[in-house]
């Protein structure tokens, strides 16, 4: 018998504003909690803190002034949002990619998942209360993000997709950098493991908490790491490869439990699999011109086009329409963000607060495409 | 070397005498001596803990730390302690006023009170009572109501979350850290803190007892409210928990209180399991203070590996683990020495 419902003793459920300063909403994401003691029995989203109309700032800019936008969007993965842009854009115009240009693509995008799943992974340890592993995840970020301040001078905010190919070809020093960092990143896997996923006191706060299965996850249209975790074999690259991704060999870590524990181990085998995507990219790297031949004004033909990639938290869609000049007439993005909170109370429901914590930090979801 | 402080002392009492004051006076005198002595020793101490603390988790992570203010960041922490002295002290206009300014009192005089029994070398206990641990034990017991009121009289929803969450915590820990160190005074036969160090002359209980000096370290770990079991204030969950709504000194004696309730646990390891200030070369009152610095040490490291715990996790482990395991081993403890009684009769 609960508290609630012993009659001879009065009890009152608790209203909670979680947020939107809290120190684990990621953000300005707030949560009205409804608690019985500490337990959850009602969740309400309330989003919207981040809004800045970003759709709506496309139609007042030309093509090629949009591309630093969508880096604005889940910040902490700007590399892929420019490329599901870009590539929506190319797809309406039928524009050609030179070969090097799409090798670059994959290697910033596969380092990107990877700086996005570091981000993810550092910040939920934090959550839970691990300072050490959050700083761990950060080190190796830092030399991601590096990477990309040699490439495009920026670190998150980049704007280094062009349409038709990228901005710049890679300064010399760069691929050296990469392979130094490749050959580091085995040892952190380990040190990951050691004090994270080997500890007893995360495990038992992550095995079997905020259970989303299969089912419910596809019911709500949840993609990503956060769908694969729960059994799904759905991944974009693979399922419906955009770029070049049909030429690399990795495989789809897919996770049967749907548990906390298991929506953070699998983001650390994406990581592994993308090390393997960068070596062949590096591998096969051919010589050449990075962008193609392209008109200075963009102006792609009356019609529309839709473009999803794998993102970094779930399937990134671009729904471009186009009237023929050379701003988009409409914008729409699909941010993969927005879609996984909805799902949030439903998996939050009856969980104590510190696990409600622990969920939302393995939803990883950034305010920023969720508002957009 | 050796005998530094307490020559100091003697020496205070002496001119004290010297100057005419009764006896009565001269008691009185010296024990508000000893207190300006003890609250000195702690508080320089908890200024640097919170410096060292901030340098070794640096270590651990690969950071520098602090290293702007002074050389090597010696005086950060010296100036933040100033820095919340001049901060404004806000009190919500829904809190209750009087229960809100008192915790912030009483939750660092139990803290200190602790030190009076604390053995900080040799023959230099201010006050040697019968009862040293009892005593210890029933005023840092007593914490708890603090971080009650607090939590209570912030009128705030989180605060009131975590210092529900203390009460529970601390009271439950209380019993396995009460009965791990019931086996030490079952092995030294006295409550005294000068007999438990004496017991300690030829062999150091951690070795006697190394079941209790475990239990011993989970649970105090848990009574300083530090990770892995820092629930009460949880950042992450509770913002700040029972501190939410305090702002500048009244935020840093609750700091303060914290690492002062370190290194007292800390004293108390040092002196029930540790030897207390006993040691080869160096004058006893420098190993008193290497030792206690062992036993801070551990639980920065604790702190700064793992994750936090769940509050029923919390309340399983207590309960189903930690209890019935010290019960056990005041069980056997006793079950030992009566076999060594029965050895010593026989070899007579």
């Amino acid at each position: 018998m609960s508290l609630a419902e012993d009659k001879f003793l009065r009890t009152e459920e608790l209203t909670l504003n979680l947020g939107p300063q809290h120190p684990s909403t990621h953000g300005v994401y707030r949560a009205i909690l409804t608690l019985d003691g500490e337990y959850v029995k009602g969740m309400e989203n309330v989003i919207g803190y981040l809004h800045r109309g970003m759709e709506k700032l496309a139609e007042a800019r030309t093509y090629t002034q949009f591309i630093p936008y969508p880096d604005r969007l889940d910040y902490a993965s700007g590399m892929l949002n420019e490329l599901g842009y870009v590539q929506a854009v190319e797809k309406l115009m039928g524009v050609e990619v030179p070969e090097r240009a799409e090798y670059i693509r994959i290697i910033m995008a596969e380092l990107q998942r990877m700086a996005s799943h570091m981000v993810m992974l550092g910040s939920y340890a934090l959550d839970l209360g691990g300072y050490t592993p959050w700083m761990y995840f950060f080190r190796d970020r830092e030399k991601i993000l590096d990477l990309f301040e040699m490439v495009s001078g920026g670190r998150m905010t980049l704007n280094y997709m062009r349409i038709g190919g990228v901005a710049d070809d890679l300064p010399p020093e760069f691929l050296p950098r990469l392979k130094q960092f490749m050959a580091e990143m085995p040892a952190s896997f380990e040190e990951y493991d050691n004090i994270v996923t080997g500890n007893e006191i995360f495990i038992a706060r992550t095995k079997g908490v905020g259970v989303f299965k299969a089912d419910q996850a596809l019911a709500y249209g949840v993609t990503g790491p956060n769908l694969r975790a729960a059994g799904v074999d759905y991944d974009l690259r693979k399922a419906a490869p955009y770029g070049i991704y049909d030429r690399f060999e990795f495989d789809i870590p897919v996770f049967e439990n749907g548990d906390c524990f298991d929506r953070f181990v699998i983001r650390i085998e994406e990581m592994k699999q993308s090390l393997r995507i960068i070596e062949q990219a590096i591998a096969a790297l051919p010589d050449g011109p990075v962008k193609a031949k392209v008109p200075r004004v963009i102006k792609p033909p009356q019609g529309e086009v839709y473009h999803q990639i794998e993102g970094s938290k779930g399937c990134l869609g671009y729904y471009v329409v186009s009237d023929g000049s050379n701003k988009p007439y409409r914008l729409h993005i699909h941010g993969p963000s927005f879609i996984n909170v909805g799902a949030l109370p439903e998996m939050c429901m009856d969980l104590v607060l510190q696990d409600v914590i622990a969920t939302i930090a393995s939803i990883d979801f950034i305010l920023g495409e969720v508002d957009r | 070397m050796e005998n530094l402080f307490v020559n100091i002392s003697g020496a205070l009492r002496g001119w004290f005498a010297g100057i005419g004051l009764p006896p009565m006076a001269v008691e009185a005198v010296m024990a508000l001596v000893y207190l300006v002595a003890i609250l000195a020793f702690v508080l320089l101490n908890v200024v640097y803990l919170v410096y060292l603390e901030r340098k070794i988790s640096a270590y651990m992570q690969q950071r520098l730390g602090p290293n702007r203010v002074g050389p090597r960041g010696l005086f950060q922490t010296l100036l933040d302690v100033l820095k919340l002295f001049g901060k404004e002290d806000i009190i919500p206009n829904a809190a209750d006023r009087w229960v809100f300014r008192l915790a912030a009192i009483l939750v660092m005089v139990p803290a200190i009170m602790a030190f009076a029994v604390v053995p900080f070398g040799q023959g230099m206990i201010a006050v040697d009572l019968n009862i040293g641990i009892f005593y210890f034990v029933a005023v840092s017991s007593t914490a708890t109501i603090a971080f009650l009121m607090a939590g209570w009289g912030s009128n705030n929803k989180w605060a009131l979350l975590g210092g529900m969450r203390t009460v529970a915590q601390m009271v439950s820990y209380e019993l396995p850290m009460v009965l791990s160190l019931l086996g030490v005074v079952m092995l030294a036969g006295s409550l005294n803190m000068s007999d438990i160090m004496a017991a300690q002359k030829t062999v150091w209980f951690v070795v006697l007892q190394p079941v209790a000096f475990l239990i011993y370290l989970v649970a105090s770990t848990a009574e300083l409210n530090r990770q892995p079991f820092d629930l009460p204030e949880g950042e992450q969950e509770l913002t700040a928990g029972p501190f939410t709504e305090y702002s500048g000194m009244r935020y840093a004696l609750f700091f303060l209180a914290e690492y002062t309730n370190m290194i007292a646990v800390s004293a108390i390891a040092a002196t029930l399991f540790l030897g207390g200030p006993q040691g080869p070369w160096l004058p006893s009152w420098l190993w008193f203070v290497i030792k206690v610095y062992v036993m801070i040490l551990i639980y920065m490291w604790f702190r700064w590996t793992f994750p936090r715990i769940r509050i029923d996790h919390l309340m399983a482990f207590n309960w189903k683990f930690l209890v019935p395991l010290s019960l056990a081993n005041v069980l056997i403890t006793g079950i030992g020495l009566e076999i060594y009684k029965w050895y010593q009769v026989i070899r007579w």
